[in-house]
Parts: structure tokens; sequence; C-alpha cells
């Protein structure tokens, strides 16, 4: 996984509440047996006004022009600003799979589906929950300023816009750790080897049922 | 000291190291498997040269790519290349791990949330997990049960084991008793409409009150396998003397010797009386009607008596603007009555509603009517193969062809529409399933949610009708 330390990042806004994990990967491209290559098909049936089938050639599909992200303005963004509940729905991991391989290393939104926040933070990405009074002001400066960055510090906690104000943000300590060195939950969790050994003994004596 | 709940209980037995920031590593009895969200783990596995830390812990079953025609074929019979690809690969890392699936041509395959249960492979007591979101459903059983991502089904293979912090607790208690054909979808809509998709957001919600005890195990499935699209990862009912004659006799429950220790085990499972929880939820069951979504969220429901709600109405404007563009999707104006739309498709299946029971609800309005000529396709599909064979040994199957209905085979269908069986664009749909999201059954399909009784009337009727009091 990609570490994240401090990013400053364009910013793109999608203005809809309860963008699910649906409309960010539609189902047809998760029969993919891979972990990438979803970029292209991100929002695909916003993005595109063809429908879009794995294997095509998406260079030339025809694009939504008024699809934020087809726009000129928001070429190269890496900053996400969303409404309350993104990531609703599906669990995929697809999803976040797809805005990172389309460049995005953050998410800024009033709040989140819980499995969505918690998938982020496998793949490198950084959700950010601010206020909704925060993120409507985000969402007025985006708008209002053609090439609007903001720059984002974990180790600090914040997010800061071009003209220097600062907002701070809740992270787990355990998951910024893991994000800010780029590490695999997997061989931290393995470090406890003798604990979930000593668990599954007094669990088998307990319930022999659930051992079989 | 306060009692605990429910959630509280299941995740204090579970609970292997706690971590100096709170959270803990929890151990997981169950984990299901599809062909979906485990590729990319067991590759995972396989680059680091891991094992699965406790294979038999493990279960598999192809469902959401399955065709819902010609399984007798096996994999081989599925058309689309990259399905078949997909399926192919869960059966060839399921045999180099040794994991237990059923395969396509398996009479058990099925929805993985139909067949754990089915099987007694998730128990009372277990922590259940599966890379799907609907995983909530098992804690109808009294389990912890929910949906992870892939990362996470390749932490579970290879430690047994979850990172997590404790959610908060929510109960929602469905007070009295529902009226006649008012069912278990129609229940969890109500609950959908009034705390909001987002409402369970960090929580674990228990369901309780007459309404819910009333239900039979299949109903409480429904009930919490949409807890998540309330926002709770997990949803759970106590157990009861119907839990444990659910569980009995499945190929996966205790066996005859260890059965009564297990059930001593389980009798614990329920919240104390003098328990907190951080919100309660209360809703009279007798005010609840038969319920039909009109948007592209689930909350966006109404009683099937009721108007398309007016955007004018609404003074949030996130909230409008979210409403004015589903309406659009949608293709609907504001203030139509619900029973004046009229439907192309009906689908009678899901993880949601594909058990025996919900097959027999939408029989027994389908017996002796016919699908109206305006229905283009009025489809039922099993969960599973099992429930198949118990409905045909029913002469279930038989009703519903008579009445113009088409009888499929297990899968998860045209609730996602990652198989053949998919709305075409302005296409609208009565759906027994649980995601009403733009596109989620077909690029510009049209989605409703209603419970299986409320679709087969919608088919007989071709637009929404109260099931109660169609002709």
């Amino acid at each position: 996984m990609e570490k994240f330390v401090t990013l400053n990042g364009l910013v793109a806004p999608l203005d809809r509440p309860n963008v699910d994990t649906d409309a960010i990967i539609p189902k047809q491209f998760l029969k993919s047996i891979k972990r990438s290559g979803f970029g292209p098909n991100l929002f695909d049936e916003w993005r595109y006004l063809d429908r879009g089938e794995p294997g095509m050639d998406n260079s030339n599909r025809p694009l939504n022009p008024d699809f934020v992200l087809n726009q000129a303005r928001y070429q190269g963004v890496s900053v996400l600003l969303g409404r309350d509940n993104f990531g609703c729905g599906s669990s995929r991991e697809h999803a976040p799979w797809a805005l990172e391989d389309f460049g995005f290393r953050s998410v800024i939104a009033p709040s989140f589906a819980d499995i969505f926040y918690n998938n982020c933070f496998k793949n490198g990405i950084l959700p950010i929950v601010l206020s909704a009074a925060i993120v409507d002001q985000l969402f007025k400066e985006t708008e209002a300023s053609e090439g609007y960055m903001l720059n984002i510090d974990l180790q600090a906690q914040t997010v800061t816009t071009p003209n220097g104000e600062s907002f701070g943000f809740e992270v787990d300590a355990f998951r910024k750790y893991c994000l800010l060195n780029g590490l695999d939950d997997i061989g931290l969790t393995l470090q406890h080897v003798d604990d979930i050994k000593a668990y599954e003994v007094k669990r088998k004596t307990a319930t022999p049922w659930l051992f079989r | 000291m306060a009692g605990k709940t429910l959630y509280d209980k299941l995740w204090d037995a579970h609970v292997v190291r706690q971590n100096d920031d709170g959270s803990c590593l929890i151990y997981i009895d169950r984990q299901l498997v599809h062909e979906v969200t485990s590729p990319q783990a067991f590759e995972g596995l396989r680059m680091a040269g891991r094992k699965l830390w406790r294979v038999d812990a493990n279960l598999a079953t192809p469902d959401h790519n399955v065709p819902t025609t010609g399984q007798a074929a096996g994999v081989e019979g599925i058309v689309d290349p990259t399905s078949k690809l997909q399926v192919q690969t869960l059966d060839s890392n399921c045999d180099f791990f040794g994991v237990t699936e059923f395969k396509m041509n398996d009479p058990r395959q099925g929805i993985v949330h139909v067949v754990g249960p089915e099987q007694g492979a998730t128990l009372p007591g277990m922590t259940v997990v599966c890379g799907d979101s609907h995983t909530s459903t098992h804690g109808a059983l009294g389990a912890l049960a929910h949906g992870i991502g892939t990362s996470e089904v390749e932490h579970v293979m290879a430690t047994q084991c979850l990172i997590q912090k404790k959610s908060k607790n929510m109960l929602v208690r469905v007070n009295g008793h529902v009226g006649p054909g008012v069912d278990a979808k129609d229940i969890v809509l109500a609950i959908i409409g009034k705390i909001g998709t987002a409402g369970g957001t960090g929580y674990a919600i228990e369901f309780a009150g007459e309404a819910i005890t009333d239900l039979s195990i299949e109903g409480r499935m429904t009930v919490c396998n949409m807890a998540i699209e309330a926002g709770a990862r997990a949803g759970m009912v106590a157990v009861d003397d119907k839990t444990i004659d659910y569980v009995k006799g499945r190929p996966y429950a205790p066996s005859a010797d260890q059965w009564d220790a297990a059930v001593a085990n389980w009798a614990d499972l329920h919240s104390d009386a003098d328990a907190v929880f951080d919100t309660v939820v209360e809703l009279n069951a007798a005010d609840i009607q038969p319920q039909v979504t009109w948007g592209t969220s689930p909350e966006m429901v109404v009683s099937v008596d009721d108007k398309v709600p007016n955007p004018a109405n609404e003074r949030d404007a996130v909230k409008r603007t979210g409403m004015e563009k589903a309406l659009a999707y949608m293709g609907l104006q504001a203030d139509t009555p619900i029973r004046e739309i009229a439907i192309d498709k009906v689908f009678i299946g899901s993880c949601t509603n594909s058990r025996i029971e919900d097959i027999r609800a939408a029989a027994a309005v389908a017996k002796g009517r016919k699908v109206a000529a305006n229905v283009k396709l009025a489809m039922v599909v099993p969960g599973s193969g099992l429930v198949k064979q118990q409905a045909e040994a029913e002469g279930l199957d038989k009703i519903l062809v008579e009445a113009g209905f088409e009888w499929r085979e297990p899968g998860c269908s045209m609730c996602l529409a990652m198989n053949a069986d998919r709305l075409e664009p302005g296409e609208r749909c009565a759906s027994t399933s649980n995601r009403n999201f733009e596109g989620r059954q077909g690029m510009g399909g049209r989605t409703h949610l209603v419970g299986p009784a409320m679709a087969a009337a919608a088919a007989i009727a071709g637009h929404f009708t109260d099931v109660r009091h169609l002709n």
C-alpha cells in the first residue's frame, strides 16, 4: 500500500448525497479478478453516455460533458469533495480501487458509510470527515475558483485551504499509523499469533461445535 | 453496572486482544466466500506465501455471476467469458486452498446469505463475515455478522481475525403486531424510511419488539439483511425458541452429543433487561402499511396508499436536490399516486427475499391469477437449490408458471444484474431486492423495492397495488 503523508491536491466537487459504490464502480466491472485497472470505469454511468462493458476501449467512448470529472478544469484531481453518506451500499473494495486508480488519494465528506470508509484506509486513500458547514464552504470555494487545491497533512490532521484557513479532522491512531507508513495490517496482526492461538484454545473448549 | 446488550455480549466473547488505541482484534468464527470479492484475496495469500488460518471456518459458493437458466451445464454453461472466469477462479482457489465449496451443479449452491443459515453454517453466537454488505442477514440467528472489503477477506483468511473498533448500540423496537398482509420487508423499509440510509451508520442495530419476535427466522433475515441499507454494518435479533428450532438438524449445526451444551450456551444471547443503548428508535407496528420505494435510495419510501413526494416541500437544499435528481432518474412526477405507477418487469428473489416463505407469499398471490399484459417479464429466482427443491415439492413453481411468472435457477440474479438478468434503460421494475440505486439492476433501469407479495400483486395488476385489496 502506498503511504499517505501529505497531499497538495486539486479538488473536484461531486455535489450529491448518498453516492453509492454501485455508482462509483458499476457491477459489470466487478467481474475482474485483478485489483488494478478500474480507474477508466470510475463513475462509469455518469461519466460516459453509452453503456460500459469490461474490455471496451474507453478512449473511444462518448463522454458526458456535464459530469464534473470530464471538465477541463478538473483534470489531474486527487481530492474528491462529497456529500453525506458517501460510499454507501455494497462492500465492494473495487470502489476505492477505482478511485485510487483514477488518481484520488483523499475523499472529504460530512459522513461516510462504514465499510467504504474502512476500505479506503486499506488502499492508501484518506477519507476525511468535516462538518457539513465546512464541506459546504469547500464546495463553494472549489466551484468559485479554478485550480482550487487543498493541502492535507495526515500527521497534523489538518486540511488547509489556499488562503491559509485550516480545519482539523479526526482519524484513528492505528489507521493513521498504517497509512503514514504504508503498512499491510496482516503482517501486524500476525505479530499476535500467540494471542490468537490462546483464544482459539479457549474457544474450542467452550464451543467445540464451532470447530469441525 | 448496567447490563449488556446482545451486541456487547457477542463482541466481548470474540475479543482476542485490545490495542492501545481502543481497537480490538476480533475472532471470526465463519467466513462465507463468493466469486466476486475473493479472487484478489486468494491472490494476496498466494503472493505472500500464506495459507488459510482455519480452512474449516470458510464456506464458499458462487452466486453473483451465475446464470438463472441452464445451470445443469455447470460453470461451462456460463456464456459471458469474464463471468465464467470469475466462477472458475473461485473453483480453482477453493480446490487449491481446500475450502468447501458448493459448486454450480451442487443442489446446495445458492446465494451465500441463503445458503449459510440453510446449512446451519451460521449459528447463534458466531461472528460471521463475508465480502458482501448483506452479511448482516445472519444476525437474525443471534450472530454478529457484517460485510467486509476484500483486504479484510484476505485478513480473515490469513489470521482468522479482524481489527475493529466497537460500534455503538442502537435498539429498534417495533411495538405491537403488524396487520394482515404486512410482511418483514414492509417493516424494514418502514424502519429505513424513519431513520434514513445513514441513520444506523456507526451502530450495530438490535431489532426487537413483538412485530420482530412474531416473524419467522426467514422474516428476521429479511429485516437484518437491510440493516446495511440503514447504514448499520450489523443487524441482529435475540435468540429465542424459534432460533433454536430453526437451527436444529441442519448439516453444520451442532451434533446430537453437543446440542444441549450449545443450546445452553445460546440461552444468554439476548440483551439484559437493564442494558443501555446509545440510541433507541420505536415504531408502532400497527402503523406500518405495505411499502414501495419511489426514489434511488432505500430511504425514499412511502406506503402504497401515498403519493410520490414533492421536492418543493423539502426545506433542506441538499435533500431537495437529491429528490429532484431521483425523480428525474425514475421518470416520475411529484404527487403521482403510487398505485398509478405502471411497471415493466418484476423480480422476486435476492438475499432479502428468496427464501421458501417468500416464494410461498408470491405463489399465494399468483394462484389462479395472470400476470398483466403490460408486464414484459416476471421472474422468480429461488435463493438456493434447496429452496428451489422445496418450492417444487410444494407445487409453488407450477402455480407461478401457470400465472405467467418465469421460474428460474438460484443466484443473485437481477438484484445487481451481474449475470444476464437485467433491466434495459428506462424499464421499471417491482423488485424484492434491497437497493434501488441508479443503475443497480441495469443501466438506466428504475427499481421500486417491495415485499414478495406486493411484487406479485404488481405483476398481476401491471402497476403497484395494495396486495390486501387485490381483486
